[in-house]
């Protein structure tokens, strides 16, 4: 809403200070290149949905988006034929933090500003215009402190970890694992297993855990993906008690299972906000050489439930 | 392996039979075939009992019928993949495949509100079709397998991609959920499917004059061409099979998980070669079998359920899993040489 009143005060500045010098030419077409690890986890393809909304919204902004089939060396190329293309910016979220600081020093030397989003790059004598993230391991607390909420404090846990080594995994799980240590100790991880960010994989470990005959009483994964599988899982055990699920992501099919009551909640870090401010930084920035206050901006992520759905960014058709 | 086609049909006997067999110095020992030819058997078995003593759930009726559901997955596509390496070619496209024929089935039923006759004949069809298109460039452009089967992976999940916009296809009719998800008698469907596709390759294999040709053709190209075998012909059938098995496990991953995935099945096809060749089918062709690949897909889901059973760290299941796989290979190659 701001947004929108400050954009119409840019307008309405711009449409009188341009009746004043009597020429009636839009803004300069820009286009910005949009370089996401992989399109075919809905996180990435909602995020570019964002975007292209985005640019619409501000208008004569033309979005070329490239997808890195998950494979570093791929983005890394793709950085270099956006430079060849010549985009006037480049809004990144990388793969892997490291890997992607040849690509920032090509885009810097070539003199194009690049944005980050969701994964941060640090490295030194690295000139990036603004970082917007969500920070997984403040996600991962925040599961962690409703579940404990849920529990009572007391009980059995099930973790379904992302791909081992990647970096949402290893902070969401650090976040987890971090609260129930210090602020629940009688909540044991019963479970600590990885179904790398699948559904598939999340319904075959949770039928192997279930198959142990341990038990437990909440399950949190990494990703609602994993999460709605174990749930298919679970549904199918006969007589089971009901258990605590928790996912993380609120992708639309977690956030139906939700209104339906499978599912208990899940993490909301709002890709669509975090790729849409960078974008509008991006364009002032270009349209009027005004660069961002602060080098960092944090949305913060928050716990979805029944009772708050319409806090969650529903998928954009 | 002789230049002679004749004898590489008269090995397609033994090597393709799965439950009889002859040889030629007339009848032997069922448990002595088994024994010889199977030492992968063992290695299962062993690994069976390792796993048994150290998690008390594992031999339970339920954990049983757990791990076969969930083998019957990569199992099917396995069944496939042995008829395209037992002819000395490859197949990396299955993963890929399996995902595009799951989202095909989720699009039909939720976009299309299509029948489960419709919802699973579709899928089949796309894929049989992609896997005869894939056998006719092998064979006229004289391209190998490993290039084209590596460019429709890329092109399969491109399309699954394209179809589904990046999005998971869920909330499917109860009917089709039955075919992933449903029991006869004790026995989940996902089972009894991947029985009769385990019974039927094997029958194709070992009791007809196609399967006779697969061996041939494995053995040696050249001359099963010279002695009358329709060399290309048998070739894009064994791919349209392969395509077809993938296809079908796609349907099944899809009723199973209530939802379509376009990234299901990613890095799927090397469990699939890894099946096979656990197995004892050779890589070059011409040797091995049915009951071996599921022998091999058995011990790679025995693996996966142990260690999420034994609850082993993420970081070590996979050199556990290497080793196991490499270490029984290894023990069946030694078996074979004595």
């Amino acid at each position: 809403m701001v947004r929108r009143i400050m954009l119409a005060l840019v307008i309405g500045v711009l449409f009188v200070g341009l009746l004043g010098t009597g020429s009636l030419a839009a803004p300069k077409e820009l286009t910005i290149g949009l370089s996401v690890p992989s399109l075919s986890f809905t996180w990435f393809s909602f995020l570019k949905g964002a975007v292209e909304a985005e640019a619409r919204k501000l208008g004569n902004v033309k979005i070329i988006t490239v997808d890195a089939e998950n494979k570093t060396s791929k983005q890394m190329s793709d950085i270099e034929d956006l430079i060849v293309k010549k985009v006037d910016a480049v809004l990144l979220v990388p793969i892997e933090v490291k890997a992607l600081i040849p690509a920032v020093e090509d885009l810097n030397r070539a003199k194009i500003p690049v944005a980050t989003v969701d994964r941060r790059i640090e490295g030194s004598g690295l000139d990036i215009l603004v970082h917007v993230g969500a920070d997984n391991v403040e996600g991962g607390r925040q599961a962690a402190r409703y579940i404990g909420k849920l529990l009572n404090g007391k009980g059995n846990v099930v973790e379904i970890e992302g791909t081992p080594g990647s970096s949402p995994a290893r902070d969401r799980g650090k976040g987890f694992n971090e609260v129930l240590k210090n602020e629940f100790p009688n909540i044991k991880v019963v479970f600590r297993q990885p179904a790398d960010f699948r559904r598939a994989d999340g319904m075959n470990l949770m039928e192997n855990i279930i198959q142990s005959g341990k038990d437990f009483d909440a399950v949190f994964a990494h990703n609602d993906d994993m999460i709605l599988g174990a749930l298919e899982a679970l549904k199918a055990r006969a007589g089971g008690k009901k258990v605590i699920t928790m996912g993380f992501d609120a992708i639309e099919d977690a956030l139906n299972a939700v209104e339906d009551g499978t599912l208990n909640g899940t993490i909301e870090q709002f890709p669509g906000k975090q790729a849409a401010t960078a974008l509008d930084i991006l364009v002032e920035y270009l349209r009027t050489g005004k660069a961002p206050s602060s080098k960092t901006i944090w949305i913060q992520p928050k716990v979805i439930t029944k009772a708050n759905l319409d806090d969650a960014e529903k998928r954009l058709k | 392996m002789t230049l002679d086609a004749r004898t590489a049909a008269e090995t397609a006997k033994h090597e393709g039979g799965l439950w009889v067999s002859e040889s030629p110095g007339g009848k032997v020992s069922f448990w002595r075939i088994l024994a010889e030819r199977y030492a992968i058997l063992f290695g299962f078995l062993v690994i069976c009992a390792i796993l048994a003593m150290l998690c008390p759930n594992f031999l339970s009726v339920a954990n049983i019928l757990n791990v076969l559901r969930q083998v019957s997955i990569t199992g099917i596509m396995a069944i496939g993949a042995t008829f395209v390496i037992l002819t000395g070619g490859i197949d990396l496209s299955v993963g890929s495949v399996l995902a595009l024929a799951g989202i095909l089935a989720a699009g039909m039923q939720v976009v299309h509100e299509a029948g489960v006759f419709v919802s699973v004949l579709v899928p089949l069809i796309v894929t049989g079709l992609l896997g005869i298109l894939v056998g006719l460039v092998i064979t006229k452009c004289h391209v190998a397998p490993f290039i084209v089967t590596l460019g429709v992976m890329s092109v399969a999940r491109g399309a699954t991609l394209v179809y589904s916009k990046g999005y998971p296809i869920s909330g499917l009719t109860r009917e089709f959920r039955f075919i992933g998800g449903g029991l006869i008698g004790q026995i989940p469907i996902p089972v009894i499917i991947y029985a009769l596709v385990a019974i039927a390759g094997s029958i194709v294999l070992s009791q007809t004059r196609f399967g006779r040709h697969v061996y041939a053709i494995g053995g040696n190209q050249e001359a099963a061409r010279l002695s009358g075998v329709l060399v290309e012909k048998t070739k894009i059938i064994v791919y349209g099979i392969s395509s077809l098995t993938a296809g079908l496990s796609g349907v099944i991953l899809t009723s199973r998980l209530n939802s379509g995935e376009p990234v299901a099945g990613v890095g799927q096809e090397l469990d699939v070669i890894a099946s096979v060749v656990i197995g004892g089918t050779s890589l070059m062709g011409g040797e091995g079998g049915i009951f071996g690949t599921v022998i091999g897909s058995l011990l790679i889901g025995v693996l996966n359920n142990g260690l999420n059973l034994l609850n082993v760290s993420s970081f070590y299941q996979q050199i556990v899993k290497g080793l196991i796989i490499v270490a029984a290979v290894i023990f069946d190659q030694l078996r074979r040489r004595r």
